[in-house]
């Protein structure tokens, strides 16, 4: 037989349960809810990924036959980050080696593999201007494809630089590594021990029989 | 680092110390001061004989040994193009009376600072370096991309080249005009390439590329030998009129 104690005491611990139940269940939801508020405050990887609305962009187009460097214009779009811009830019101008018609043909998937900027401390750039120092991070696979020879390897430096100083006017000085390594020479001849300063690689001249040049 | 003087003085190479040491300039001969009146003439000395200059071309093969260079196609190596040519502008120079120093007359690997030495130790009036690659037209020549400066006696061996960079113009000016007196395109260029930096010579970097057909020219691979000597007979012409104007 149960009693009428018992009985009170059954329904008050009920009571408490689903009590607590309802209120184990709120906390949950407002913790939920200020989580998804975070989560939208806060910038997300898509979000850093995220591109902008098309740029016009200039690349410099080497041509191996005149020793010419051709500014061409391209609208793509870039995405926000400053690093990855300059990569992306620099991808099109690999991009454009690879194109059938190129005329600095060279068979490479993809020639870049990160570009980094160091600030260059001010009195140390022989441009007068503190700027910026790129790292351009070639890929082996670039380095592999690159036809060898003092022309065409000085083309590809020159073409890298002269777009990147175009489209970034900050950046004074230019440095290359392959595949994050250190390396003497892009295909057996331009050397890669040195860094180079941008902005001189822009004033380019078209090179003809008996005069002109790089 | 070491001083260069030293470092010669020891027999001890030049690139091994840091440094280069530009030849030494040419003393003009002292004037003749005029003979007071009254004074009985007395038979003058014989002025000093002035030894002009020596005029040495320096000829260095680019690669060698393990180091092949481009490959210029069907099997030949560029080393092995740069090898025959500097074989052919020696004995070219040497049929006009030009003396020749080469860097290699073999299939050897030698370190860009040996090439350097080898070309600082002759004090060449003109040294040149032979390319060769597949692409592009024509002749290609190069100069140090370093910023010209004053000559010291004391260069650094990494840019001791900048002491000599007006001079390589002029040296990259006598070729340009030579070539394209024998119809063949010819581009100029700045390049950072081993080991012109570190010579103290007028330098020259020539690489030859296949000639493109057109309307003056017709297509011949790097391996044509008649092409090959075509542009060694040109460089040859310009070398010997070098002869007259490089100590201007």
């Amino acid at each position: 037989m149960i009693s009428q104690f018992q009985k009170y005491l059954f329904f008050i611990m009920l009571v408490a349960c689903v009590t607590m139940a309802a209120f184990l269940i709120r906390l949950r939801n407002r913790a939920q809810d200020r989580l998804q508020a975070q989560a939208m405050s806060a910038p997300s990887e898509m979000a850093e990924t995220a591109r902008s609305a098309p740029q016009t962009v200039t690349l410099y187009v080497p041509n191996d036959l005149d020793d010419s460097l051709t500014a061409v214009e391209k609208s793509i779009s870039l995405p926000a980050d400053r690093n990855a811009q300059a990569r992306v830019i620099l991808e099109n101008l690999v991009e454009a080696y690879r194109a059938p018609e190129s005329t600095h043909p060279m068979n490479v998937a993809s020639g870049i593999v990160d570009v980094y900027f160091l600030a260059v401390p001010q009195g140390k750039d022989e441009t007068g201007g503190g700027g910026q120092m790129a790292v351009i991070d070639l890929s082996g696979a670039l380095a592999q494809a690159q036809p060898s020879g003092i022309e065409p390897e000085t083309l590809t430096l020159l073409s890298m630089m002269a777009t990147l100083h175009a489209n970034l006017p900050a950046v004074t000085q230019v440095h290359f590594l392959v595949d994050g390594q250190p390396r003497e020479t892009l295909a057996g001849h331009a050397d890669l021990t040195r860094t180079y300063l941008a902005a001189e690689q822009t004033s380019v001249q078209r090179g003809a029989p008996g005069a002109g040049g790089l | 680092m070491r001083w260069i003087e030293a470092a010669a003085a020891l027999g001890i190479a030049a690139g091994a110390a840091g440094w280069a040491q530009s030849p030494p300039a040419q003393n003009p001969p002292a004037p003749q001061l005029p003979q007071a009146p009254g004074v009985p003439s007395v038979p003058s000395p014989t002025p000093p004989q002035v030894q002009p200059p020596r005029f040495v071309v320096v000829v260095d093969a680019a690669h060698g040994g393990a180091d092949t260079g481009a490959q210029i196609g069907n099997g030949v190596l560029e080393k092995e193009i740069t090898l025959g040519m500097a074989g052919r502008l020696r004995s070219t120079l040497r049929a006009r009376g030009i003396e020749v120093v080469t860097t290699r007359t073999g299939d050897v690997n030698l370190a860009p600072a040996d090439r350097a030495e080898t070309a600082n130790h002759a004090q060449g009036a003109a040294c040149l370096t032979i390319h060769a690659t597949a692409t592009g037209s024509g002749v290609h020549l190069f100069t140090s991309s370093l910023t010209p400066t004053a000559n010291t006696r004391f260069m650094p061996w990494g840019t001791a080249q900048s002491a000599y960079v007006t001079q390589s113009l002029k040296l990259e000016s006598e070729i340009d005009s030579a070539l394209a007196h024998a119809a063949i395109p010819v581009s100029l260029g700045r390049a950072s390439v081993e080991p012109m930096d570190s010579m103290t010579c007028p330098e020259v970097a020539v690489e030859i590329a296949p000639l493109v057909g057109g309307h003056v020219t017709s297509a011949k691979p790097v391996t044509d030998v008649s092409y090959q000597k075509q542009v060694v007979d040109a460089v040859a012409a310009a070398l010997e009129q070098w002869r007259s104007d490089w100590r201007q």
